[in-house]
């Protein structure tokens, strides 16, 4: 099938993945990523999109993310959702992945994907920062750990408290009792991302993925959880290298005809 | 249809509303129809009767409403599909389905009512609390119904603001329920009859029986356009017209419903449509739309989508079957009354199935590329039969979105974006 635009291979494309927390930028020519960017959101992610724009030479602009439709108003750019820019992203990546997992800064999304790399089933979270990275910094900074340290006490620690609650509010304050009765940090870390990783498979049994499962978004980054899902997903889990801009590089293959699996 | 506006504020007084914030009501809706509806291209003529209704909806029915009482007649305001409104009819009083859709008031009925409630029940206190429903202040008898456990105590505390009857529904459908849901209506009877003055007789029984089926006859032909590809009328459109049959008047509503449903008949005949044809084709099956919920539609249809059916209680449910028209004698037409509406399916029911069926079948009629599940938060009987429906409906080989919200604008962007996902994996 042909492309948003029907363009040929050649066409210079800038993908943008415009999130709350971050947006990520892929350049492509002739097909192949010739630049990417990730940039902290800021207040403005509008703004930050918009140097992206700048930098670089593009014949069109994909925008995915929830900032998708502003960037249409101000850059006249296509639109894809999160959910088929991750689609096509870590299908390209991985022609042999049949579902995705994205722990983004916000929100959380899993897809399960057919043979021919389109989307099957999908679910997101809907409302709250409730198990995506936001969360985990909330809880790293209850902890007095940086996000790296609470990775890596996790993986420390033999196992887990049981954490109850996943709403941030509830399991922040969860969490600051848990410290005054004396518990053990790395622990507690541990315990943070076995609720985490719990939730999540539950939402990967519930739309029939199955593996290979492509893990994406800043998330995948932190080894604990990707050990965490790894041991309980009945698959084969893979972490591309590039887990921070599978959203954007999907949206700039979304332009190419026959350049995404869609 | 005179250009100057009248100026209805001194009736909305007599009837006790809140008037800075009755108007504040009427353009927040005036905005949002706005904004919603006369912004879709391409939109059949005869939508221009509905566009005119919703500019009077608190003006001009109001004061026939108003006209009518003063001339001796009642009105009966009803919150549910059950209560037959042949037989308020027949009585000689006019029904109207009071509407829930918005959030209004919520600091008054949270006092009241749990914050977990339904937006349904919430809104049906909150337009009371607030003062701000005209429908509410004209009826002379509310009329409730004991479906699901929030509605049922719900209308405890409704009925001690005004005069509220509340009809015992059966929650199962065998034939000693059949025979009780019958005797319940020759209550109501009674009840009408002494708020009336008039005798239901088997005469007026039978006409009215026939106004309402034309009535619904008409919606279904406005809705079996829709199964053309492109369809042409909106979801939209075609969810209003049933929210309006609520409480317009029905012979009027049926004459322009039909001159509505020559010309969807036209345009489909001749390939005109609201949306490009091959634009993804939606079915929305669940809990009520009240009048002014247009949350979800708006959203499918701005994101390319078209809604061609509503498996709902603003949607097939209201217009699908008819009551038997050969009976003669008044124990003839209570049976075929009692029967008919006891086919409707709704989830406070058990068992449930035939609602499955219902939306199977639309599926295939309409031809639909995918099924919306749409249920208000916490309203248990619908979130529990989400799971079920989805999963046979995915098992038929239509993809399934499910959608738990309420009325509030706060999840659109979220929402937006997991049906603008679920057009892109179903096209
Ligand atoms: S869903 Fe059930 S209880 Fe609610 S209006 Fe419809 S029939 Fe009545
Ligand atoms: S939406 Fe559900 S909870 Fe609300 S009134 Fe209807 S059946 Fe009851």
């Amino acid at each position: 099938m042909s492309g948003e635009n029907g363009t040929g291979p050649d066409v210079r494309v800038l993908g943008l993945d415009i999130g709350s927390r971050s947006v990520d930028a892929v350049w492509l020519g002739g097909g192949k990523i010739v630049d990417a960017a990730v940039a902290d959101s800021g207040f403005d992610p509008a703004s930050v999109a918009a140097a992206f724009v700048e930098r670089g030479a593009h014949d069109v602009i994909v925008a995915t993310g929830y900032g998708r439709h502003v960037a249409r108003e101000t850059f006249g750019a296509s639109v894809v959702t999160e959910i088929k820019a991750y689609a096509i992203g870590a299908s390209a990546l991985f022609p042999q992945a049949r579902s995705v997992l994205d722990i983004g800064g916000q929100d959380t999304k899993v897809i399960s994907l057919r043979e021919d790399g389109r989307v099957a089933d999908f679910e997101m979270n809907d409302k709250c920062a409730a198990g995506t990275g936001k969360f985990l910094e909330v809880m790293a900074k209850a902890l007095g750990f940086t996000l790296e340290e609470l990775g890596a006490e996790s993986m420390a620690a033999e196992s887990g408290v049981q954490i109850s609650s996943m709403c941030t509010v509830f399991a922040e304050s969860e969490v600051t009792g848990l410290v005054h009765r004396g518990e053990d940090r790395g622990r507690i870390a541990r315990g943070l991302h076995e609720s985490i990783a719990r939730r999540t498979l539950g939402a990967l049994k519930r739309v029939g993925a199955s593996g290979p499962l492509v893990f994406a978004g800043g998330v995948a980054r932190n080894p604990a959880m990707v050990e965490l899902v790894r041991a309980g997903f009945a698959g084969e889990l893979l972490v591309p290298a590039e887990s921070q801009i599978v959203g954007a590089y999907g949206a700039a293959l979304s332009a190419l005809a026959g350049g995404g699996p869609q | 249809m005179s250009d100057t506006p009248v100026d209805y504020h001194q009736m909305w007084a007599d009837l006790g509303l809140d008037l800075p914030m009755h108007d504040a009501l009427l353009e927040a809706v005036g905005g949002m129809y706005g904004a919603t509806f006369m912004s879709q291209a391409n939109r059949p003529e005869g939508m221009g009767y509905l566009d005119f209704v919703m500019s009077e909806v608190h003006g001009l029915r109001i004061k026939e409403l108003d006209d009518f009482r003063k001339s001796g007649g009642k009105v009966v305001g009803t919150y549910c599909l059950y209560v037959p409104e042949e037989l308020i009819r027949a009585a000689g009083g006019w029904s109207v389905g009071i509407c829930a859709g918005a959030e209004w008031a919520y600091d008054q009925v949270e006092q009241i009512l749990p914050r977990n409630t339904c937006a349904l029940i919430k809104s049906m206190m909150g337009f009371k609390l607030g003062k701000v429903c005209p429908y509410l202040e004209e009826a002379d008898l509310l009329v409730g119904e004991t479906t699901c456990d929030g509605k049922k105590k719900a209308y405890e505390e409704l009925g001690k603001m005004q005069n509220l009857y509340t009809m015992e529904l059966p929650q199962m459908k065998r034939p000693k329920d059949v025979a009780f849901w019958r005797s319940e209506l020759v209550d109501f009877i009674a009840k009408l009859e002494e708020l009336t003055g008039k005798k239901v007789t088997a005469e007026a029984l039978k006409a009215s029986i026939k106004e309402v089926n034309d009535k619904r006859r008409a919606l279904q032909r406005v809705n079996a356009a829709r199964a053309a590809d492109p369809s042409p009328i909106s979801g939209l459109d075609a969810l209003l017209a049933v929210q309006v049959a609520f409480y317009d008047d029905v012979p009027r509503f049926t004459q322009m419903m039909n001159a509505l449903a020559d010309e969807l008949e036209k345009r489909a005949a001749a390939g005109i449509g609201v949306a490009p044809k091959g634009a993804p084709r939606i079915l929305i099956t669940g809990t009520p739309m009240a009048l002014p919920n247009w949350k979800l539609h708006e959203i499918v249809e701005k994101a390319g989508g078209v809604v061609v059916g509503e498996e709902m209680c603003t949607g097939s449910r209201y217009y699908e079957k008819l009551v038997d028209e050969d009976a003669s004698t008044l124990d003839e037409m209570l049976d075929d009354l009692a029967e008919k509406y006891l086919d409707i399916n709704c989830a406070c029911f058990t068992p449930n199935t035939g609602r499955i069926d219902d939306i199977i079948r639309m599926a295939g009629d309409l031809k639909v590329d995918g099924v919306i599940d749409y249920a208000l938060s916490f309203c248990g009987t619908y979130q529990i039969e989400s799971a079920g429906v989805a999963k046979t409906v995915q098992d038929a080989g239509v993809p399934v979105l499910r959608i738990e919200t309420d009325y509030s604008a706060e999840d659109v962007g979220q929402l937006s974006t997991r049906v603008e996902a679920f057009l892109e994996m179903v096209k």
